[in-house]
Parts: structure tokens; C-alpha cells; sequence
């Protein structure tokens, strides 16, 4: 006889009788059918994401989850999961999908470089007692500001146009309604505007119930255009174009039709039921002049709201970003290779564009070379896990930073990457009732909204360090950032000093 | 060693020069002209705060035969540097004067390099082919100088006016150069305390870009992003030394930007977004607020006093929290302005007005009439 399936489990599920009382709550939460009841707690391990929801909800501590021991003819060059790959694919013939972000070991050029401090020749600050600015705006800044003779002072001349003010240089990065739960998209905004900052819709549209949040929401017009209509684009404070994504750069999307239900129906416009299949590029978007008639078509709808370009890192990011900016963009939104989605063919998500880190070092410097780095903000995404990495990347050259992975971890989210399965059993990345209503979107705003203001805080604390008592001041500073274990070329890429200079 | 190798190692070993350091300027608001023993006399109490690794000078109205030309004052290390210097100077420029800097033999300066001054026009064909202003022009000269010529740095390049600096505490600078032979209405001085590097006469203050003069006390450090900022608009730090970016930003704001004085203080040492914001729905909100989103990359941060001199007046400016000390007073039409108010009183003992000046609120003065 030969074997269905080849694929040894990843994780063993122990119940220990002795603790067990039965209950059954393990049993109600798990959102992938590991654990069923027969008299007692049976678990099937085979169905194990290590999610931990049964492990944190039970009562009694009786469940572990480790991983599965069962040992491989060691290979160096065939890990288990390359192994493991072949079997899945000799088996379905399919595409590996995956869900969150590249979790393979590149190398993390956050984690090689070091921020200064002051001693001696000048005083650190301490953000406790003096002020300590955070505050940012988002979108095209004049050259120059002209004045004239006003009364008893100067009167401005110069109109600096829309920009989006935040209080923390921190936004939410786009995941849209269909691959989040609207508990999700409620808790984003809600945070946002506790924290004075933006929630990106992605790209399924907005749900009408955020309507009144709409002050702290970018809307995003992709190449689905799901839920694109004129009030859509003039609810939100600025509109994206979403070019591509981080997790999946050049290719398109796809929200399986078993997640449109009535409400994502609605508000995507689409039938219940249909597939929602995002094309791989705008098909009114095939250059770069393309771009500029959709940027301009957009500012015509919306009084000129600013408007932000959401491209991937690929390898060629400077000249297309400096492209951007001169098609006429506000924004310039970096998705790095590490960015998250809901789902994406392994092979893109893990191989595909190039570090966050890199990229927004030569955006920067070219748009700097080019005299046009006013003309545009960069928000940095597709990476970022702490206060440590906003202020590295800041540091290189982002105006802000967007936050995705983070969030929905800060919400519960395990990393388990099944988010293309539709089970998650947190309620995040998931449209089925039963599971999304165990996110209490108050519940997930308070924290999201204790995550960003301990990185505030934490973020104040290093400029304080550092001397500085406002945000503009850490911005593009590389002169305070020192490389360590980094390859010269690539310190000079990023344009950082090796550690010692 | 020759000098080409010490710009070099001074170039490797640093990037910005942190230090304290003494300051003091003196300005005669009526433009009458004074010797500068006044502003070495006030150095001299700073002997302290410098530790002889540099010291400096900038005179105002001091060149009034040649008050149409650019007076540049340039450094050699050796004669191949001056060779190469001159020829560029000569392709384009048109030298009336080119003759040795006087000085004196003094104990407490050794080791002096070759130093010139030259009076020049440059050539108006010259100037009309590049199709710019005689202004950018001389900026575009000196940076090309500074940095692609070895072994020569050019000091100052203003119209009536010059910087006198070498290795060396302020004081026996000054004599050194015999600056109380000459005749200024606006003084400036500088005696540093360079914290990580051998001292190097291009390196001491005041730095220079045409008119504008700055004597630091302090260390920047937004310093980074202020020199990419100003990178963006053709000026090259080519001193890797914080300092030089302010002299810059004056340029960029007041000469090539146009905003006043009083605006250009207000971008350097930005009011915290908390007094912005108390400012409700006026025209100064919206101004002050258009000035720090436009200009956030031109906050100088981090602790520092300077004074700035151009031919028009001066200019002494703290860090928005005020980190260096700086003190100021008015005696009939003179300004002073000091790291100590000790240096003012020895220059002027019964001031009609002493304060110090609050953080990131510019101290200015103006010439009132013609000189």
C-alpha cells in the first residue's frame, strides 16, 4: 500500500489527563479541529499550528505543545522543511502557500546596526523632564518658505499643502477587510485615533461602520479597486495606490470566495460567494506615466489628497521610487522582503525583493541626489518588531514606519502563518462568526494603543540619548548609526560608518 | 608631516570635532570702527575654555580700499597646493591684490603654514557662461578649492571682511596676526577645546562661506541630516566638522531662501511644537508651523552657542534648551555677546544692559545705517 501522506506532523499536542477536568474550553477554541472529545481530550496532532489559543485558554495548564521530536537523517543542505516541501508537492501539484512574512534566516541589517549615545561633549536629554517631539507629517513639503511683512511680524507665503499629521512617526500598514476580521479593522482604527496616528484599510475597502474613524484612515485603491467609490476615496485622509506588497512582490491576490460573506460582499462590491482575484499588476497602470494619470485622476476626486504609492522592495527601488515621487506622489510606501500577508505562494514570499533596510537607504539617497527628497514621505514597513528597528529606520531616512505583523501579533496573533487557511483561532485572519468574534476590537485597540505608546516611550528615551529632543533630528541621520558585522559593501550601501570610525 | 597627509588623517579621524569651547563678538551697531585688541582683550578671559588646539577671528570692515572685492585669505601647506590654487584663481578670476597675510613672530604659534590674501573680481565672462550670480560662483570656487586642492584651505572669502585662525590659544592668535593693526565694526572670536583631534589651522573657527561667519561653542548633534540636507541644495561639507553647517544654513535660508533673520533663527532653533500649538489659529501658528514642516531637516539639534557675522550685523543664537551659555549686553550702540559675561565686562565694564539671552532666542543686531 502506499502512503497518502508523507508529512510527519510538525508539533505533538500532550493533554495530561491527570490535570484535564474536561471541560472542553481547548476543544471549542482550537480553529484548526485539532482536539476532539471522546470521553476524553484526543488531540491530532497532524492538525497543530502551534497556535497556543487551547494552551493559553486552558484552565488547568494541562496542554503542551512541543515540537515533534521524531528525528531525520541529519542533511545540510536538505533542512526537514525542504524535505518536507517535495513531499507536499510531489503529493498536490500545487503551489506552497504560506501566510505573514519571509521567515526565512536572511540576513536582518537591523540587527548590525548600532545607535549612538552622547557623553561628555554633550548632554543626553532625559525625556522625563524636558519635551521630547514626536510629532510628524506625511506628504509633500514645499522647497522653501517665503514670507512678507505682516503686522508687527511676517505673514506666510506659502501654501505647504496636505499633510498628514501624526503624534508618533507609526502607522498601521494596510491588510484589508477579507483577510482581517472587521473586529480587526475596528480595533486599527480605534488605536489610531487613540494615538493620533493612521490605520491603512488595505485593499478590501472600508466597512461603513469606520466611517466616523475615517480621520485616522488611509484608503487603499488596488488592482482588485474592491470597494473603490467616490466617497471611499474622500472618507480617508489620504488614498494609496498599492502597487505591490512586500510579501508578494509582482504578483497578484486572491481571498478565496468561502471568506466573502455578506458583510466583505458588501463591502468589497463584489458577489457573495466570488473569488476576489486582484490582478498581478493595475491593468491601467502598465508604466510610469500610467501611475501619474491614476495620482492625478484621484487628486482631481479628492480635492488633492495626498496621495502614497505602496510599492515592494525590488531591485530596482531607487529609480522607481525617484519615479514615483516625479509622477507626483506624496507618499512613498516601502514594503520590505520580511513584510507580512494573508497569503502568498512560498516561493515569492521567501525569495523575491530585497531588505527593507537597504531600500530605504538608496530611496533615500536618491531622492536626496535628485534635489527632490521634500517632495515625498517615506514610511518604512515589512519588518519592523520593535522601537529599536523604527528608530534605525528612521534614522536611514523613513518619515514613518508602517506596523502590520507587529499589530496583529500585539492582538494575539501566534505567527503560526496559516492565515491563508481562514482558521485562525484568534479571530484575526479569519471571516468565520465563530471565530471572529473572540477579538474584542476595544480589547485589541487597548493593545495596540499600549504597544505604540511604549514604543513612543521607548523611542524617547533613544533621542534623549542621543541628544536630540525632536524626531527630525534622528531623521536620515545616519551619522549616528554604526554598522557592525556587515560587509563593507553593504555599509556602504547604507551609507552607515562601520563601528570604530 | 606634510599637510596634504594631516588633512588626510584629520579627515579619517574625525567626523565632527566635539568640544567646548569660549566665544565672544562685539558689533558697532552704528558701523564705527574699532581695533581688534577689544575682542582679543575679550578672549583672553576665555584662555579657559580653549585649550591652544585653535583659535580665531572674523573682522568686519576691515578691508574699506577693497570693500567691492572678495577678500579671500587661504592657507598653504606647500607650494604645489598654492601653484595649483592660483591657477584656478587666475582662470577666473581677476586678482588686484595677491600678496602675504602680515603677521608676527610670536611664541605661542608654531608651525604656521603659507598664508595669502588675495583681492578679486570674478571675471564677468566667466561668470556669465556659468550664468550665475558672482555670489554662487565664489561659493562654488571655494568648495571646489577645499576640496580638490591638497594642502590648501581657504579661510574666508567675503567682501570686507576676513577670518584670521590658526592652532593656538585665541589670544596669541590674534597678536599673531596683529589684528589689533586693523580697524572693524563687528568682531568675532573663538577659543576652541577640541575634544578627539590634533589641532589643524583650517579646523579652528570662525568657518566661513562669503559674508557669513560662525564662532560654535557646542556640538551638533542633528549634524547628520543638517549636512544632507544641505547637500540638496550644492553645499558639500567638505570640513566634516558640525560647525560648518551652520555657516550654511544662513547661507541657504537668508541669502538664497530669503527669509529674515529673525526666521532663520526661528528654523535653526525651532519653538517646541507645544508653544506652536498655544499659538491657536494666528498667522504666527500657521508661519511658525509651515517653517517646521518645510524646514525640518534645518533644526540644528543639541547643545550649542554660536555667533554670526555677516556685513550687516550679528547674530548670537543658544540651542532651543539652551545647553552652552550665552550672554549679552548693549553699551550705547555696541553689542556684545559672550560665552561669559566676565569676557564683556573686561572689554566693557559698565554695560547699560546684561542678560542672558533665553534658549533659541536670537540675539540681533543690526547695522543701522551705511558703512
Amino acid at each position: 500500500m502506499m502512503p497518502g501522506n508523507m508529512v510527519t506532523s510538525e508539533f505533538q499536542v500532550m493533554v495530561d489527563q491527570e490535570k484535564c477536568r474536561k471541560c472542553k474550553r481547548c476543544v471549542l477554541n482550537c480553529g484548526f479541529g485539532t482536539l476532539e472529545f471522546k470521553d476524553r481530550v484526543i488531540p491530532d496532532s497532524s492538525k497543530c499550528v502551534a497556535c497556543h489559543r487551547c494552551v493559553v485558554f486552558c484552565p488547568e495548564e494541562a496542554i503542551t505543545v512541543t515540537r515533534n521530536p521524531l528525528a531525520f537523517s541529519e542533511h545540510a543542505s536538505w533542512a526537514v522543511d525542504r524535505r518536507k516541501d517535495v513531499w507536499k508537492q510531489a503529493e498536490s501539484s500545487g503551489m506552497l502557500l504560506t501566510g505573514m512574512g519571509n521567515d526565512l534566516p536572511w540576513l536582518n541589517v537591523f540587527d548590525h546596526l548600532l545607535i549612538d549615545a552622547c557623553q561628555v561633549t554633550n548632554p543626553s536629554i532625559d525625556p522625563l523632564r524636558e519635551p521630547m517631539e514626536l510629532r510628524t507629517f506625511l506628504g509633500r513639503k514645499p522647497d522653501r518658505v517665503e514670507v512678507e511683512p505682516g503686522d508687527g511680524g511676517y505673514r506666510l507665503n506659502t501654501t505647504v499643502g496636505n499633510n498628514i499629521k501624526l503624534d508618533v512617526p507609526m502607522m498601521f500598514s494596510g491588510m484589508s477587510y477579507g483577510s482581517v476580521s472587521l473586529n480587526v479593522h475596528k480595533a486599527l482604527a480605534l488605536a489610531a485615533e487613540k494615538l493620533g496616528t493612521v490605520m491603512n484599510t488595505g485593499e478590501g475597502g472600508l466597512h461603513e461602520e469606520l466611517y466616523p474613524l475615517a480621520d485616522h484612515i488611509i484608503v487603499q485603491c488596488a488592482s482588485g479597486r474592491f470597494g473603490v467609490h467616490s466617497e471611499y476615496l474622500n472618507k480617508g485622509v489620504a488614498v494609496e495606490i498599492k502597487v505591490g506588497q512586500g510579501a508578494k512582490p509582482g504578483i497578484g491576490g486572491h481571498l478565496p470566495g468561502e471568506k466573502i460573506g455578506r458583510e466583505v460582499s458588501s463591502t468589497r462590491m463584489i458577489p457573495i460567494g466570488t473569488d476576489a482575484l486582484s490582478p498581478a499588476p493595475h491593468h491601467d497602470i502598465y508604466s510610469i506615466e500610467d501611475l501619474r494619470q491614476l495620482i492625478y485622476a484621484i487628486k482631481e476626486a479628492t480635492g488633492y489628497k495626498p496621495v502614497s504609492v505602496k510599492i515592494a522592495t525590488v531591485h530596482n527601488v531607487a529609480a522607481i521610487a525617484s519615479g514615483i515621487a516625479r509622477a507626483g506622489a506624496d507618499i512613498i510606501y516601502l514594503d520590505g522582503f520580511r513584510g507580512g500577508t494573508g497569503a502568498s505562494p512560498a516561493v515569492i514570499r521567501d525569495h523575491v525583493g530585497i531588505p527593507l533596510e537597504i531600500a530605504l537607504a538608496v530611496v533615500d539617497q536618491q531622492l536626496r541626489s535628485e534635489g527632490i527628497r521634500n517632495w515625498v514621505s517615506i514610511i518604512a514597513a515589512g519588518g519592523i518588531r520593535s522601537s529599536a528597528d523604527v528608530a534605525k529606520a528612521i534614522a536611514l531616512g523613513a518619515d514613518a514606519v508602517g506596523i502590520g505583523t507587529a499589530a496583529l501579533i500585539a492582538m494575539g496573533c501566534r505567527l503560526c502563518q496559516k492565515c491563508y487557511t481562514g482558521n485562525c483561532s484568534w479571530g484575526i485572519a479569519t471571516q468565520k462568526p465563530e471565530l471572529t468574534g473572540r477579538l474584542d476590537p476595544d480589547w485589541g485597540a487597548e493593545r495596540l494603543v499600549n504597544l505604540i505608546n511604549a514604543w513612543a516611550l521607548e523611542l524617547k528615551e533613544v533621542l534623549g540619548a542621543l541628544g536630540v529632543n525632536a524626531i527630525e533630528s534622528l531623521r536620515g541621520n545616519r551619522e549616528r548609526l554604526r554598522s557592525l558585522g556587515l560587509d563593507e559593501m553593504t555599509t556602504e550601501i547604507l551609507d552607515v560608518k562601520p563601528a570604530g570610525r | 608631516m606634510a599637510f596634504g597627509d594631516q588633512y588626510a588623517k584629520w579627515r579619517v579621524d574625525t567626523e565632527k570635532v566635539p568640544g567646548a569651547c569660549g566665544l565672544s563678538g562685539v558689533m558697532s551697531r552704528d558701523g564705527k570702527r574699532f581695533g581688534g585688541d577689544v575682542i582679543i582683550e575679550s578672549m583672553r578671559v576665555l584662555h579657559d575654555r580653549g585649550n591652544g588646539l585653535g583659535g580665531g577671528f572674523a573682522g568686519y570692515g576691515i578691508y574699506p580700499d577693497y570693500r567691492d572685492h572678495y577678500a579671500m585669505h587661504i592657507m598653504f601647506e606647500d607650494a604645489a597646493g598654492r601653484a595649483l590654487c592660483e591657477e584656478l584663481l587666475e582662470a577666473s578670476l581677476e586678482i588686484d591684490v595677491g600678496e602675504e597675510l602680515p603677521t608676527r613672530a610670536h611664541p605661542g604659534i608654531i608651525d604656521a603654514p603659507d598664508l595669502r590674501r588675495y583681492f578679486v573680481k570674478p571675471r564677468r565672462e566667466v561668470v556669465a557662461a556659468e550664468a550665475i550670480e558672482p555670489d554662487d560662483f565664489m561659493v562654488k570656487l571655494v568648495m571646489k578649492i577645499n576640496k580638490t586642492v591638497p594642502g590648501t584651505f581657504v579661510f574666508s572669502s567675503g567682501r570686507n571682511m576676513g577670518v584670521f585662525k590658526a592652532v593656538g590659544f585665541a589670544e596669541d592668535v590674534g597678536e599673531f596676526f596683529k589684528l589689533p593693526e586693523y580697524d572693524g565694526y563687528i568682531w568675532t572670536g573663538h577659543g576652541r577645546f577640541p575634544t578627539n583631534t590634533p589641532g589643524w589651522w583650517g579646523g579652528a573657527h570662525p568657518f566661513n562661506i562669503l559674508d557669513w561667519t560662525v564662532v560654535h561653542n557646542g556640538e551638533i548633534s542633528s549634524y547628520g541630516i543638517n549636512k544632507r540636507y544641505l547637500e540638496m541644495f550644492g553645499y558639500e561639507c567638505t570640513l566634516l566638522t558640525d560647525t560648518e553647517v551652520m555657516a550654511y544654513l544662513f547661507d541657504l535660508l537668508v541669502r538664497k531662501h530669503k527669509l529674515p533673520l529673525e526666521l532663520a533663527c526661528r528654523v535653526i532653533a525651532a519653538p517646541f511644537w507645544k508653544d506652536i500649538d498655544y499659538e491657536g489659529k494666528t498667522e504666527r501658528h500657521d508661519l511658525d508651523e509651515a517653517l517646521r514642516i518645510t524646514y525640518a531637516s534645518a533644526l540644528v539639534n543639541g547643545p550649542f552657542a554660536v555667533v554670526i557675522g555677516f556685513s550687516r550685523g550679528m547674530v548670537g543664537l543658544n540651542d532651543r534648551i539652551k545647553l552652552r551659555p550665552l550672554v549679552a549686553a548693549y553699551k550705547d550702540d555696541l553689542l556684545y555677546v559672550s560665552s561669559e559675561e566676565s569676557a564683556i565686562r573686561q572689554v566693557c565694564p559698565r554695560p547699560d544692559r546684561v542678560w542672558a539671552p533665553n534658549a533659541g532666542q536670537p540675539v540681533i543686531g543690526e547695522l543701522r545705517g551705511d558703512v
